[in-house]
């Protein structure tokens, strides 16, 4: 059981990213990790309610009528969506100006509803909801590693610290602009899955026509 | 007429839902394999774009916003934090309504559309124009300009990702690139060369 567990918060983490294998979720993705201090609220509000829909839903899961189960989970995952909103604005402000709409569109994140018809549909509470956390934890580790390289390389800075003093400032690090525009994003997580299959190469996909190299002797 | 027009050329190019906002990117980056479903799916997602956010804009001016109900004699309500789970029952009822229209009245596109028309309910571009009408409180006319450009600017973009798509598949991948990864760093280069619309001042 305990065994069960930790394989169902671990797995999402690289074996089954939810980002790089499942593609699921990748628009706040690359929307909001321009600086690590927007990237980090993101990925903790969306492991919130990931972990708490799925939980939620898997309490109910046996008295939703299937024609009418998408409405439900919408329903319950866009009230979660609500609370969480309600509670940035409250307490983060400043941040949750920056991330505009995006928390919002986490209803419309493929992670939370992929996860609640594929997962929570069919297990038990607990696992259901550390399913959810594993889930929310995958989808931060892309989000961290882009939002380090974005903030890094594009302003000189980590969470508002200088880690590279900037040449206008009379230091020698050239802030690179691109990484702050949103091209950077779609490169870092293409080079980040190209990375992520070079080690585990069980997860590249097969290639639709293979260019074979034909001896001339076979042809004739 | 000035003002729609420049509105619309906005939404079409410079705000780009899907290469500059990164809305709608699941689909976007699952179902652009090939041009005519891609199409499909676009014109699909500019017949929702254009229903739901005039529709939405409506409530939001006559019974969410911050004294909006002082037609009922409720000036000081405010039901804004209502919005989200408002707009996406509205989406999730077009949604439902368009689906099963079109299998009464075009089957052909019905079954061409197949299961991407119910996904339009989490198309993220779908509730993200939404949610940009709201935040740029848009009256009713902007909005529908709103809705169709910016429906159309992503059917643009899908459209324009399947074909380069389409001539992709016969080039020579590296091995951890293939598929997924390189999807990206076309969708990458294709953003950079929206960007070009980005200096227009309208």
């Amino acid at each position: 059981m305990t065994h069960d567990a930790q394989k169902v918060v671990t797995d999402p983490l690289l074996d089954n990213n939810p980002i790089a294998l499942q593609v699921l979720g990748v628009c706040s993705a690359l929307a909001v990790t321009t600086s690590l201090a927007t990237a980090l609220i993101m990925c903790l509000a969306l492991t919130a309610v990931t972990a708490c829909s799925n939980a939620s839903i898997s309490l109910i899961r046996n008295h939703i009528p299937s024609s009418i189960r998408i409405i439900v989970q919408m329903t319950i995952i866009a009230s979660l969506v609500i609370v969480v909103d309600q509670l940035l604005k409250a307490y983060a402000f400043e941040t949750s100006k920056q991330l505009s709409v995006f928390v919002g569109l986490i209803i419309t994140n493929c992670i939370v509803l992929g996860r609640a018809e594929a997962y929570a549909m069919k297990n038990g509470v607990g696992l259901s909801f550390l399913d959810g956390i594993g889930n929310g934890l995958g989808y931060s580790v892309i989000l961290i590693f882009v939002g380090v390289f974005r903030e890094l390389l594009g302003a000189g800075k980590l969470l508002g610290y200088t880690i590279f003093p900037l040449v206008s400032d009379g230091g020698w690090f050239t802030p690179i602009g691109l990484m702050l525009l949103p091209p950077s994003a779609f490169f870092l997580i293409g080079i980040f899955i190209w990375g992520l299959r070079a080690w585990k190469t069980e997860q590249v996909e097969k290639s639709e026509y293979r260019i074979h190299q034909v001896h001339r002797t076979e042809v004739l | 007429m000035e003002l729609y027009v420049n509105l619309l050329i906005k939404a079409v190019f410079v705000e780009n839902l899907a290469l500059a906002f990164f809305l709608g990117m699941c689909t976007f980056l699952a179902v652009s394999k090939k041009i005519e479903t891609a199409l499909g799916l676009g014109i699909a997602v500019v017949v929702v774009q254009v229903i739901t956010v005039p529709a939405n804009n409506l409530l939001y001016q006559f019974l969410l916003k911050d004294g909006a109900l002082a037609w009922a004699g409720l000036p000081e309500v405010d039901l804004s934090f209502l919005g989200l789970i408002c707009y996406i029952g509205v989406i999730a009822a077009m949604v439902q309504i368009l689906e099963m229209l079109l299998d009464r009245f075009f089957p052909a596109l019905y079954n061409a559309l197949g299961v991407f028309l119910p996904l339009i309910t989490v198309n993220c571009a779908i509730l993200g124009g939404t949610l940009f009408m709201v935040e740029r409180d848009y009256n009713f006319m902007e909005s529908t300009v709103y809705g169709i450009g910016s429906g159309v600017g992503w059917a643009l973009a899908i459209t324009a990702l399947a074909g380069v798509r389409e001539k992709l598949k016969y080039s020579d991948v590296p091995e951890g690139l293939q598929g997924l990864g390189i999807t990206f760093i076309t969708a990458g280069l294709m953003s950079l060369g929206f960007m070009a619309f980005s200096g227009i001042q309208l």
